[in-house]
């Protein structure tokens, strides 16, 4: 296959990017996305060019480091027949004389490190606030100690797929991050371990949600359609149902926010 | 993140989820009153003596004795102002926290959910501001006065003057779409806002109310000075 790409050059974070184009030969429909975009890398290193820089790491569509904003939709959404990240998207989703439009993704909350590489800490930031549960290390206690009941441990886990890519913010055009947040607000929200915390939890990951940059929700459901693990559009609906009946309580009250 | 003195209570208070909350509850209750005003609209069809009964009771009688007369409507409208400032502020606190939220412009995008009433919410939002203020400035104010001569106590007149004027038509036309497609979206959005949304078949039934709604918005407001303007009152 002969390919067209338009990929986003972007020295550093304080650098003005733009969108350069390169013309590819040798394209096999097999190959990933990010094996395409190794094949034009050897080409600009042989080139004495700069490789273009990107992120990834599992390459098995697991970990959240890759993605990338192709022909306008995060992970190619738009180009792949069913929901995916950018290194499980294939070639063969594409025609023999295609343009392909590569950018970063782009929002408030995620610096630009070099061309498609984006600084996602921000989502670091929200998990550090409330998204875990306190227990004592040392022997893991018995797990059937614990009941849970099965559909909502399975709502659980269908949320807990999350793997923090941040394709919902890329897509959403008010840069939110509440798919995000709400994923994690479900899932702990669903387990008996996550319910000591809940009512802070829910709190302090909304406020630090907030604190660090992302934009509020208008309901749009850009997100839900490009998220690679399917997580649905009503987890807000979750966050927000345990945000209005946590604010009914005290807890946080006596916390100063960092 | 700069330390403050604020709990992790307070914060999650000032949130723009919170900020979002108010807006759902305020834009609802301004699509009650929609509704109501559009009922109240129908009676044109009645007769001037039934339409001009109807806007003397919201003027002065409702409530009355309860409350002294006259002070329904006044009591109303403070209520309708209160909830108007509350919703176009908490639009503004929002709309800048998604200009840094979005940061820099993609060269292209490509979404598929997104509809064009929620794209242009905040235009439609201001639209809809700016044609209000010209709507109270006609009916309610008296400022303008096209094809009537403002009179409180004959809306009958002034609604029949002001409507057989075939551009005045087009402007509330204009107007009536402008709501009708925010409130399209807000409706589901509202109810989303506030915990609604429980799933693929609960979208699906406040997708379609929020049509409903809509639709019937744009039906009742349109009838009224599309028939003043045919002739057929
Ligand atoms: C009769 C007047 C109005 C009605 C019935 C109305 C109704 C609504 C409703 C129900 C919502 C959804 C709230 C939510 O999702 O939380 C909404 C959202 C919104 N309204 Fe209004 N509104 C009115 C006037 C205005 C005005 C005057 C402005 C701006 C100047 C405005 C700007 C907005 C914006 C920006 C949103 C957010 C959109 C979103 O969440 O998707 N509205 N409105
Ligand atoms: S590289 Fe791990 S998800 Fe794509």
């Amino acid at each position: 296959m002969k390919i067209t790409l338009k990929i986003w050059r972007q020295a550093n974070k304080d650098a003005v990017g733009g969108m350069k184009t390169y013309q590819l030969d040798d394209v096999s429909e097999d190959m990933s996305f990010l094996e395409m975009l190794d094949v034009l890398n050897e080409h600009l290193t042989l080139a004495n060019e700069e490789p273009v820089a990107f992120d990834y790491d599992c390459r098995e569509g697991i970990c959240g480091m890759c993605g990338v904003v192709i022909n306008g939709a995060p992970h190619g959404r738009y180009n792949s027949p069913i929901p995916t990240t950018t290194c499980q998207l294939h070639m063969r989703c594409f025609k023999d004389g295609d343009v392909i439009e590569i950018e970063p993704w782009k929002t408030g909350s995620f610096p630009v490190v070099k061309d498609l590489v984006v600084d996602r800490s921000a989502f670091d930031r929200i998990i550090q606030a409330g998204g875990f549960i306190s227990v004592n290390t040392g022997s893991a206690p018995e797990a059937h100690s614990v009941p849970a009941p099965k559909r909502q441990a399975d709502r659980a886990f269908d949320v807990a797929t999350c793997i923090g890519c941040g394709a919902c913010v890329a897509a959403c055009p008010n840069g939110s991050g509440m798919l995000f947040t709400s994923a994690k607000i479900t899932h702990l929200a669903n387990l008996p371990q996550g319910q000591p915390e809940r009512r802070l939890r829910v709190k302090a990951m909304v406020a630090a949600h907030d604190e660090n940059g992302f934009g509020g929700c208008q309901n749009v459901g850009e997100c839900a359609s490009v998220c690679p693990k399917l997580i649905p559009l009503e987890s807000i609906g979750q966050l927000n149902r345990d945000l209005f009946a946590s604010l009914l309580r005290g807890d946080g009250k006596a916390i100063a926010g960092s | 993140m700069a330390s403050t003195t604020l709990s992790v209570h307070q914060k999650a208070l000032r949130s723009n989820v919170v900020k979002k909350a108010i807006m759902a509850v305020t834009g609802l209750v301004l699509i009650g009153f929609l509704l109501m005003h559009m009922f109240g609209n129908l009676k044109i069809f009645i007769g001037q003596h039934a339409y001009n009964t109807y806007a003397g009771w919201l003027q002065s009688d409702l409530l009355y004795p309860l409350l002294p007369e006259g002070w329904f409507i006044w009591l109303f409208r403070i209520f309708l102002l209160v909830c108007l400032v509350l919703h176009i502020y908490c639009m503004i606190v929002l709309w800048g926290a998604s200009l840094h939220g979005r940061g820099p412009r993609y060269v292209r995008t490509n979404r598929k959910e997104q509809t064009l009433s929620s794209k242009l919410m905040r235009w439609l939002g201001i639209s809809l501001a700016a044609l209000l203020l010209f709507h109270l400035s006609m009916f309610t104010i008296g400022w303008i006065q096209t094809g009537y001569v403002y009179d409180h106590s004959d809306p009958y007149t002034m609604f029949m003057g002001a409507f057989s004027q075939w551009w005045m038509v087009l402007i509330y036309a204009l107007f009536v779409t402008v709501v009708c497609m925010h409130v399209r979206h807000g409706f589901w959005s509202a109810f989303t806002t506030l915990g609604a949304n429980v799933g693929p078949g609960a979208r699906n039934v406040l997708n379609g109310l929020a049509y409903f709604v809509a639709a019937l918005l744009f039906v009742g407001f349109i009838l009224p000075p599309l028939a003043v303007l045919l002739g057929m009152v």
